[in-house]
């Protein structure tokens, strides 16, 4: 028990990021479920940041209160985001959530309560281990139970084949801003517990790098199930912490990792355990993700 | 005014190089190339090799950027997009394979020589005075407007006029027919890459020798102008991203005079989220979006 | 009444696709559809279910206009369809797809599905998913990935998944491409059996033999227009519809 005490305390700040890591990948994986690629939710982890930080620094908001207004910001300014990109596809939606997401990100950096481009210092360590992996499970078991209810089918259907979707009586711009929608609140949420362990927060943590760091914790772990964003999360954070032997070359290794992941596994790790369904959807040419 | 016109049609000439190669790739095979600002900065840095270690003078650093980048885009489709292909996989699989292949390239780069900025030896780089009128302007940059200008006159001869050309331009349009005519798609494929990444390479030698620095995340800031300037002139189409880049310089540096300098990077952003919004296809997209 | 236009018409740029088309679709029938190649018999129904909006005329559906209204909203309404060359989620079940189907119908609650156990309404929904394939013939194949199917099977399955809808009006686009003899027959006698339900259908058909065996009434489209419109027999002998098809071999 001591040794364990031990280690997580040695390691907290790392076991916390790794739990945020795999809440934004959830997040990523809300929207890539429903058939839609995003690269906007670094930009709404930002906003979920600066606005329980800043509540808290000004108005002295209880943690969890600033947490969930934090959230309900960034699922606010999705709205504007779903409501505009529902025509695109592929690789402009994901251009498009981008440019939406940097835009955030600069309005952000140019207001000057958040501290522009110093950001923010002297945040409290609010944050524990298990408000971390409390939310973690919650919103684990939530979307597990969402992808297998009405909801979930609907996204899959969309993912699918949007115009057969719509025509089985799905609304289907109404499902793609939820998705959106949820993905932000818990992206915002994810900032919100993020800013609270590392005491600051600098602007450009949040940027194009960070975008794609979340899509590729998602889309290495696999998107068929709520596991896998969890998985890939763990396995990309926690994999320069063990390769810390490997010193600069980890990097690189990393890269490799990743390389290997994508070019041979398709739908991502945790679909070593239906390898037989994978190539199966791949030979009837099925809609993926990646 | 003039010198900052001039400074705008030079960044722009710099933007539509290395955005014509990323518009090559992606109107050929489909795929958005998240390896190209890796071969903008490997022109740079095989540039300062050149100089720096072999001793050789700056017009052969250019040649060998070109000759090195052009090879590695062969490699890089062997190892991260044809076995993609070869499965039909979505181009999302292929942006990230691309990008791993980024985050490994960089860090050998920044193990060899480090994370920060490098000047090129002193005397290598040529650099001169233009005095016009009372206005001062750095000779290099109209060397590499004018470059530029050559370059992609040179480009669009080979789109219009040679028979690689139309095989490209048969490949963008309809791969299968393409193969079925008996055109080497492989073939054709490789010479994208080799032009698009060399087209990349040269932008980071040119852009290196005109600030005299590099380092080795010069691409990064470059990879989203390259999006916007993609889709304003019009997603896969090479005169577009020529347009779309002198538009977005000109619009950049415009908006230094009237936005606060932190939202200079709105612009190119808000500009590319509207034209995406508004008209997708971009001023001059001549393939249909996909869209409801 | 089930389904009327009147005018309706839709362009595509200097294209007028369909032109003013007239329809009087009585319920509880077979309503054939055909044309020449390109006549706008695909494009009128897009227009009656939704997928495109019309740029002239009105649609009503059991007597309300629906002109305009997208197709998620008229498959509440209680119009289902089927399309050319088949949609189904591959990626899914055919079991899953045919649940797909029934996503107006459900009576569902997003909090009931955060209990990790079926409730008493999702087992009704299950029941009937599961009936729909028996129907079609595919209960067997329930958990088979839809694009594994064979074609005859797929172009079944899409018919389970609009008939979960509970439609009152079905329209199937070329239902039978593709299909044998004994498909088409199967498939014929899947129509009539709908029909005796209670529901109306129109379909869209080159296969002669089957619009001529199943339909009580059938509507010909050239260049977008309406020229002919009767009982099969009388569409057979009719000369304008001859002068359409026959005009339109020569032209090719």
């Amino acid at each position: 028990m001591d040794a364990l005490r031990d280690f997580l305390s040695a390691y907290s700040t790392t076991i916390a990021i790794v739990g945020v890591n795999a809440l934004l990948a959830l997040s990523v994986w809300v929207t890539l479920y429903a058939g839609q690629l995003t690269l906007g939710n670094a930009a709404f982890m930002a906003v979920g940041a600066y606005v329980s930080a800043l509540l808290g620094r000004y108005l002295d908001v209880p943690f969890p209160l600033a947490l969930a207004i934090g959230a309900v910001g960034s699922g606010a300014l999705a709205a504007p985001l779903g409501l505009t990109v529902f025509r695109l596809r592929g690789v402009y939606l994901a251009i498009a959530t981008l440019a939406f997401g940097e835009v955030v990100r600069v309005v952000l950096l140019a207001t000057p309560i958040t501290g522009k481009g110093q950001g923010l210092n002297g945040i409290p360590p609010k944050t524990e281990l298990w408000h971390v992996y409390l939310t973690l499970a919650v919103v684990a078991y939530v979307l597990w139970r969402v992808q297998g209810s009405i909801v979930g089918r609907a996204w899959a259907a969309i993912r699918e084949d949007e115009l057969a979707a719509a025509s089985q009586g799905i609304p289907v711009r109404r499902y793609k801003l939820a998705a959106f929608a949820i993905g932000a609140l818990v992206a915002g949420w994810a900032g919100g517990l993020s800013a609270h362990v590392t005491f600051s927060i600098d602007p450009n943590d949040f940027a194009f790098t960070k975008a794609v760091q979340i899509l590729v914790f998602a889309v290495v772990g696999g998107v068929p199930s709520v596991l896998g964003p969890i998985f890939g999360a763990t396995l990309l954070t926690s994999l320069p912490e063990l390769l810390r032997p490997l010193k600069d070359a980890r990097d690189i290794f990393q890269g490799l990792v990743l390389l290997g992941v994508i070019v041979y596994l398709p739908r991502g790790l945790v679909t070593l355990a239906q390898l037989r369904r994978t190539r199966r959807l791949q030979q009837i040419g099925a809609t993926d993700v990646a | 005014m003039l010198e900052q016109l001039y400074n705008a049609v030079f960044i722009g000439s710099i933007y539509a190089l290395f955005a014509v190669g990323f518009a090559l790739v992606f109107s050929v095979l489909d795929v958005l190339n998240l390896a190209h600002p890796t071969v903008f900065m490997l022109g740079a840095f095989a540039a300062l090799f050149t100089i720096a270690t072999l001793g050789l003078p700056w017009y052969a650093a250019i040649l060998v950027a070109i000759i090195v980048t052009g090879c590695f885009g062969i490699l890089l489709d062997r190892v991260a997009f044809a076995p993609l292909r070869a499965r039909g996989a979505p181009q999302l699989s292929s942006m990230i394979s691309s990008l791993a292949v980024t985050l490994i390239v960089v860090r050998v780069v920044e193990l060899r020589y480090g994370g920060d900025f490098i000047v090129f030896p002193a005397g290598t780089v040529p650099s001169f005075l233009i005095r016009f009128g009372d206005v001062t302007l750095e000779g290099i940059r109209l060397v590499i407007i004018l470059l530029s200008f050559v370059v992609m006159a040179a480009l669009t001869y080979v789109v219009r006029s040679t028979r690689l050309g139309r095989e490209l331009r048969a490949l963008a349009e309809n791969p299968r027919a393409a193969r079925i005519l008996g055109i080497d798609v492989e073939r054709a494929i490789a010479a994208t890459f080799f032009i698009s990444s060399a087209l990349g390479g040269l932008a980071g030698v040119l852009l290196a020798f005109a600030y005299n620095s590099l380092d080795s995340r010069m691409g990064i800031p470059l990879e989203l102008r390259a999006f916007t300037v993609m889709v304003v002139g019009g997603m896969g189409s090479l005169p577009g991203a020529v347009l779309g880049a002198y538009v977005l310089a000109l619009g950049e540096v415009a908006s230094l005079v009237y936005l606060p300098a932190e939202l200079r990077d709105a612009f190119a952003f808000g500009l590319l989220f509207l034209v995406l919004i508004v008209r997708p296809t971009g001023l001059l997209g001549q393939r249909s979006v996909d869209r409801a | 009444m089930s389904l009327e236009t009147l005018a309706l018409t839709k362009r595509f740029g200097g294209v007028i696709a369909v032109n003013a088309v007239d329809l009087g679709i009585a319920s509880r029938q077979v309503f054939g559809l055909i044309g020449p190649n390109g006549a706008g018999k695909t494009t009128l129904i897009n227009v009656i279910a939704g997928q495109l909006r019309p740029d002239g005329g009105t649609v009503r559906f059991e007597g309300e206009d629906v002109t305009g209204l997208e197709a998620h909203q008229l498959t509440r309404r209680g119009i289902a369809r089927t399309f050319q060359g088949g949609r189904v989620f591959k990626g899914l079940t055919a079991y899953e797809n045919v649940l797909i189907g029934r996503h107006t119908r459900m009576r569902s609650d997003v909090l009931a599905a955060l209990v990790p156990f079926r409730t008493p309404s999702e087992n009704v929904d299950r029941d009937h998913a599961h009936a729909l394939l028996e129907r079609v013939g595919l209960r067997q194949r329930a958990t088979t990935l839809a694009g594994e199917l064979a074609y005859g099977d797929q172009r079944r399955l899409e018919i389970a998944r609009a008939l979960a809808s509970e439609p009152r009006l079905l329209v199937l686009d070329e239902p039978a491409a593709g299909l044998n003899a004994t498909e088409s027959d199967r498939l014929r006698e899947l129509m009539r059996a709908l029909v005796g339900d209670g529901l109306t259908i129109i379909l869209i058909e080159h296969n002669v033999r089957l619009v001529m065996g199943t339909c009580e009434r059938v509507a010909v489209l050239n260049f977008g227009r309406k020229i002919a419109e009767g009982s099969p027999s009388e569409i057979q002998a009719d000369p304008v519809v001859r002068e359409a098809y026959l005009g339109a071999e020569d032209a090719a």
